[in-house]
């Protein structure tokens, strides 16, 4: 069971994902960045669905392991939803919002066929498996999207700087994350490090998002070529 | 080694978007002016310079802290960080990039002094309403 530590960050984690959609509505902003808030009114909810399994069944129980897992993987398809979404935004004057939807259902499918093959001969728990390896692998996919996506915006001279705020959040926490995950299969055995971590370094996206919404009007502007790291 | 990789590729990631997220921070508070009263407690008469980061930190946190620029407070505070350990290590070698970093500093002087006035603002709107109550 989490100590004390662990369940404040916990807490404070499902709190900031509440207070992302809490001030999507307070700035009007909520229709706009619908999957983003998506994500974060279910990612409070599976925060809550948690704690019940976890109170009601204990750690190491089977309902609380597969609840887990597979709330997991429908958070990342929710995120790579909500990455897409920002996708669409940053496109939205070349009208290519079809495409991007179809590009995105036809990576995922593809991201789903390759997590299935690398599973296949595992003969025990495959669904579990399979869950397990298309979460790990879409996060993989979520970092490249996102580096592309900071590409497009830089390219395109992209001036609106809630949109590009929340696209360098998601680039953060993208990296933090593959990075972490990197770290714990080259040190499995710091597992008391890992089981902070992970949560610690969830609160880092609904934070900045929060910030972004509250802090940023719509209309805020900036260059991009302020952002780009080339010394003169 | 598939790891290693993984974590190679991923700090770089990182350490990009990290900095272009502080880079917009800055730039978002850069159109702000200072109000007279910053720029005299600051020192911040004639434009800021690297050196007045420590000096505008220590003010800032002489004030009531504002939940929603605490964050942004502390990443600044790394990029600034960042900037420094550049400044004594690669930039010592190459001129273009130390005048880069002076720069880049300076901004990040300039986000502080900006924080600082709107927690001077804000402690102004807390007294005063704690006054007509």
């Amino acid at each position: 069971m989490p100590g004390p530590l662990g369940y404040s960050i916990w807490f404070l984690g499902a709190l900031l994902e509440v207070s992302v959609v809490v001030c999507a509505v307070a700035k009007h902003s909520l229709r706009r960045y619908l999957f983003l808030n998506l994500y974060m009114a279910a990612s409070f909810v599976v925060s809550v669905g948690r704690f019940h399994f976890l109170n009601h069944f204990g750690l190491r129980s089977n309902e609380y392991v597969y609840f887990y897992l597979y709330s997991d993987v429908l958070l990342t398809i929710f995120l790579y939803f909500a990455l897409i979404s920002l996708y669409a935004l940053v496109f939205d004057e070349m009208k290519v919002k079809s495409i991007v939807r179809f590009a995105a259902v036809l990576l995922l499918a593809g991201t789903a066929l390759f997590s299935y093959s690398v599973i296949a001969e595992s003969a025990d728990k495959i669904l579990s498996h399979f869950v397990f390896e298309l979460s790990q692998n879409l996060y993989f996919v979520g970092l490249v999207l996102t580096y592309l996506l900071w590409g497009a915006i830089l390219k395109l001279r992209e001036t609106r700087t809630r949109l590009i705020q929340l696209v360098l959040s998601l680039g953060i926490y993208f990296s933090v994350f593959a990075a972490t995950l990197a770290l714990r299969n080259l040190y499995p055995n710091l597992h008391v490090v890992w089981e902070y971590t992970a949560p610690l370094f969830g609160c880092l996206l609904p934070l900045s998002w929060a910030y972004a919404f509250l802090r940023l009007p719509e209309e805020s502007r900036l260059s991009t070529a302020r952002l780009v790291v080339i010394p003169r | 080694m598939m790891a290693f990789g993984i974590l190679l590729l991923s700090l770089a990631a990182l350490l990009q978007f990290f900095s272009s997220y502080c880079r917009s921070l800055i730039a978002a508070s850069s159109k702000q002016p200072l109000s007279p009263e910053v720029k005299d407690v600051t020192g911040l008469t004639k434009g800021a310079s690297g050196d007045d980061f420590a000096r505008v930190i220590q003010l800032l946190h002489l004030c009531p802290e504002r939940p929603e620029d605490r964050s942004s407070v502390q990443a600044i505070g790394a990029y600034f960080r960042m900037i420094n350990f550049l400044r004594a290590t690669v930039a010592r070698v190459v001129p273009s990039l130390r005048a880069w970093t002076e720069f880049e500093r300076a901004q990040c002087a300039y986000f502080a002094a900006v924080a600082l006035d709107r927690r001077i603002a804000f402690s102004r709107d807390m007294l005063a309403q704690q006054m007509d109550t």
